[in-house]
């Protein structure tokens, strides 16, 4: 039988930081862990144990794929570096342009916006939000994380349905950051 | 001599996630560097469960004297 370690049961953890988000949206700042530990392993150890073991929300798609899986291997084109990369690119566009928008809330030249944008283009009004008792830009970069991670999970979520339980590895922004990373890293580069 | 005639080989488009490695009942898949998933020659059995699995699909099971002679 196979032994579980602790680091077996990480997908508890995605799980509740996305239930916690219902709660109060602050709780979205704890998701910038689950974006500097990959880049902080890959950069000083040169590896991917974060993917390969410490990843919750691929657990979860492994976990719920045994289920709700079709199983079925991700278009070709999905599987090209071309298709990577450029997920990567506007991954990250996306993700300055939030932080563009917190900015703009922190310089005064914005108000604060108590909505989720999903998948980049859906406003969805947050009922869920406390913010009363932080600066606006705090609140605003925690919508705009939360809404960063809702995206990739739903993103995530499909492809494991559609495709194999851990297909949204394939194109992961993290992981293709970190495999570039681990690259650099083993080539001397870094 | 080798206790199979195939073995697993990984692609060139290996995302290094590590989903071979829990897969491989013999455990006979490593990734050391982060940059590919790494067969070890005299434990695999060729099963094509680590192929099964991979999301990325660059995993095949091919004949160990093909591969000896790439």
């Amino acid at each position: 039988m196979k032994d579980n370690k602790w680091s077996d049961y990480l997908w508890i953890v995605e799980i509740t930081y996305l239930v916690l988000g219902f709660f109060n949206i602050l709780f979205a700042w704890l998701g910038m862990i689950f974006f500097v530990t990959p880049l902080l392993i890959s950069s000083i150890k040169g590896n991917k144990s974060y993917c390969n073991k410490y990843c919750g929300r691929g657990q979860l798609f492994a976990t719920l794929g045994k289920q709700l899986s079709r199983n079925k291997p991700l278009p070709k084109f999905m599987r090209t570096s071309y298709f990577r990369y450029g997920f990567l690119t506007f991954f990250m566009i996306m993700f300055l342009n939030m932080v563009f928008t917190t900015y703009l809330v922190f310089a005064g030249t914005s108000n604060l916006s108590e909505a989720l944008t999903i998948l980049w283009t859906f406003k969805l009004p947050w009922a869920f939000a406390n913010t009363i008792d932080v600066v606006p830009w705090v609140a605003q970069y925690a919508f705009g994380f939360y809404s960063v991670m809702m995206t990739s999970t739903i993103i995530g979520m499909t492809t494991m349905v559609l495709f194999k339980p851990r297909g949204f590895c394939v194109y992961c922004p993290m992981g293709t950051m970190t495999q570039g990373i681990c690259k650099l890293k083993n080539k001397g580069a870094l | 001599m080798f206790k199979s005639k195939k073995i697993a080989k990984i692609g060139d488009l290996c995302v290094a996630c590590g989903v071979c490695v829990k897969e491989c009942p013999l455990r006979a898949i490593t990734i050391q560097t982060g940059i590919k998933a790494k067969v070890c020659l005299t434990t695999c059995v060729g099963c094509g469960k680590c192929s099964k699995a991979c999301p990325a699909s660059v995993i095949g099971i091919c004949d160990r004297e093909v591969l000896h002679e790439r």
